[in-house]
């Protein structure tokens, strides 16, 4: 036997000893328009390079043409497996800049919407962590729960994946008899689905081998790569934006951040699993807390704010006044104060953040979003150094990329 | 024990004395400015101090402002103290013909991507970058899209003109 292994290729050659894979634009495993040419050596990966951008729509620049109500509609397109966060995240930013108070009761609802949002996002990520994996099953298990949320998102809104749900001040109507009963159905059934696809994963053994120190990232390095949301908190920073800067009457709710310790796929997987059962029990409390609200206080869906919230269309036929403002809001004839404000919500990836400045005029003189997949996916060349070519795919859907976000 | 607006602000001004300035509270945010120069040392110093403890980049980005000759385009980073739950605001400004910042890619490696991008939209050259080139847009592009000369809408349609936005005037 020889002492060399390899073949020898002779100087100038140009073969060369490792293979160049490209992984995407469009492979079906990526889930998104995500490329990334891999250098492999067999089925190991040397280095990779992670190019993005294929479905980027300009949205900054767009948003700078458009009176604030007009903006809602981009943002659903950002995260869109979780578009009401992103809606309320607009709102809120909207609410700070021009100095709106809303009302509790629509807090506790925002609230609720925002959790539906969060367990819906959950759900699609680790179950595609299991479809990666080779097990279709929990997938289908947990699809039932999703189309009931985004049902409930149809009573409230109309729509069910770009919901443009919400409005400046409140919500657009009151939650129909339909939608909270459905939401009942939910708080009622979700628990067992959910026990049912923990049980299928969690301790099996050949998730958790598959998983298991796959992708892991030190706190620090996280960290120092903006990790937010729960791909931080998996490894090990108990950091979360509704407890650190609460919104929307966040500090009224009960609730415990789950941590864990490697930062790799099977903590990211297990720390989803366990904020969705902290999300669902924020809905049962903010469910509890309106159930208990008495007299006026339980009517109310928005703030009393004419120059942006728009008056009741019956009111727009027979009052000047409301006529006036009807017309004012739609034709986008509201100047906002001067300033600039950074907002940020708890997204279903990480900090969603919206910095908004405002010249005095009808549109944003500059909206930025800060997205948390474009930030952390830089991470992802490092992540999956050294790996096999099927972890990569793994750790892909772990960390929740969404194209539309990413791109913005 | 957490740190305030005002302690931060006292602390910057004992370091950097006449250099950091304009500061201001927008919404509770501790903002301020330094020259371009200096950007690396503000971050540095607001990193390693022991109590500041910013290490966390939250967000970095430009904005374009035309009329102010000589400091067009702002570099806004958004940093966070985790520690202490608190966020401050920095900016620095430069000049469009020239817009050279210095890179804080060896500070904080998510800076990064959002540097890229930042080039890309803007044009800020990013003095000592491992690799400023275009992120989102296609390769080809010879321009900086987001600059406020380039408007929005269709140039040739008469139709719409910044009047409906508050601004005045016609487009160009």
């Amino acid at each position: 036997m020889s002492d060399v292994q390899n073949i020898v290729l002779p100087e100038g050659s140009i073969e060369k000893q490792s293979t160049t894979l490209n992984l995407g634009p469009t492979h079906p495993a990526t889930h998104g328009v995500f490329q990334n040419i891999l250098e492999m050596d067999g089925e190991r990966i040397l280095s990779a390079e992670s190019t993005v951008g294929y479905i980027h729509r300009a949205f900054e620049k767009l948003a700078e043409r458009r009176p604030l109500y007009q903006v809602t509609p981009i943002t659903d397109r950002l995260n869109y497996c979780s578009s009401p966060l992103n809606n309320m995240g607009w709102h809120t930013t909207c609410e700070k800049l021009l100095g709106i108070k809303t009302p509790k009761r629509v807090d506790y609802l925002r609230v609720i919407i925002m959790e539906l949002a969060r367990i819906a996002d959950h759900i699609i990520c680790n179950s595609v962590i299991g479809v990666d994996t080779g097990a279709l099953t929990g997938f289908v298990y947990v699809m039932e729960y999703r189309e009931l949320i985004y049902e409930i998102y149809e009573e409230i809104c109309g729509s069910r994946l770009t919901t443009n749900i919400g409005r400046i001040g409140g919500f657009e109507r009151n939650f129909s008899p339909a939608a909270w009963q459905k939401l009942e159905r939910f708080i009622a059934e979700f628990p067992k689905g959910l026990q049912e696809f923990e049980n299928l994963f969690s301790r099996n053994r050949i998730f958790m081998e598959r998983t298991i120190g796959c992708g892991p990232i030190s706190a620090e390095r996280a960290l120092n790569y903006g990790f937010t949301g729960p791909n931080l908190r998996a490894a090990g920073v108990d950091y979360d934006v509704r407890v650190h800067t609460p919104y929307s009457s966040y500090e009224d709710f009960d609730f415990t951040v789950p941590v864990g310790s490697t930062g790799d796929t099977y903590d990211r997987f297990l720390v989803r699993n366990a904020e969705m059962w902290q999300s669902l029990s924020i809905i049962e409390q903010a469910f509890q807390k309106l159930q208990d609200m008495k007299g006026a206080d339980a009517e109310v869906y928005h703030a009393d704010v004419p120059e942006y919230y728009l008056p009741e269309k019956q009111n727009v036929y027979t009052s000047m006044e409301a006529l006036i403002w009807h017309f004012k809001i739609i034709m986008g004839e509201i100047d906002m104060p001067k300033g600039e404000v950074y907002h940020s919500v708890e997204g279903a990836n990480g900090e969603l953040g919206f910095y908004l400045i405002s010249d005095g005029g009808r549109t944003p003189y500059r909206l930025h979003f800060r997205r948390p997949c474009f930030i952390y996916y830089q991470a992802y060349e490092e992540l999956i150094k050294g790996s096999m070519l099927s972890d990569a795919i793994v750790v892909m859907s772990s960390l929740n990329l969404i194209a539309g976000e990413l791109d913005a | 024990m957490s740190v305030t607006n005002e302690q931060v602000q006292a602390k910057l001004v004992e370091k950097f004395g006449e250099q950091v300035t304009g500061f201001s509270e927008p919404y509770g945010m501790l903002t301020f400015e330094a020259p371009k120069e200096l950007n690396l040392k503000v971050l540095q110093f607001l990193y390693d101090d022991e109590e500041l403890k910013f290490r966390f980049l939250t967000d970095l980005q430009a904005v374009h402002y035309p009329n102010d000759k000589g400091r067009e385009l702002a570099v806004v980073y958004h940093l966070h103290n985790l520690v202490d739950n608190i966020r401050i605001r920095f900016k620095v400004f430069t000049s469009v013909d020239q817009p050279d910042v210095y890179t804080a890619t060896q500070l904080f490696l998510t800076a990064n991507w959002m540097e890229r991008e930042t080039y890309d939209f803007f044009g800020v050259n990013f003095v000592g970058h491992p690799n400023l080139k275009r992120i989102l847009n296609v390769d080809e592009m010879d321009y900086f899209p987001l600059r406020k000369e380039f408007p929005l809408e269709d140039q040739t349609r008469i139709d719409k003109d910044d009047e409906m936005f508050g601004r005045g005037g016609s487009i160009n």
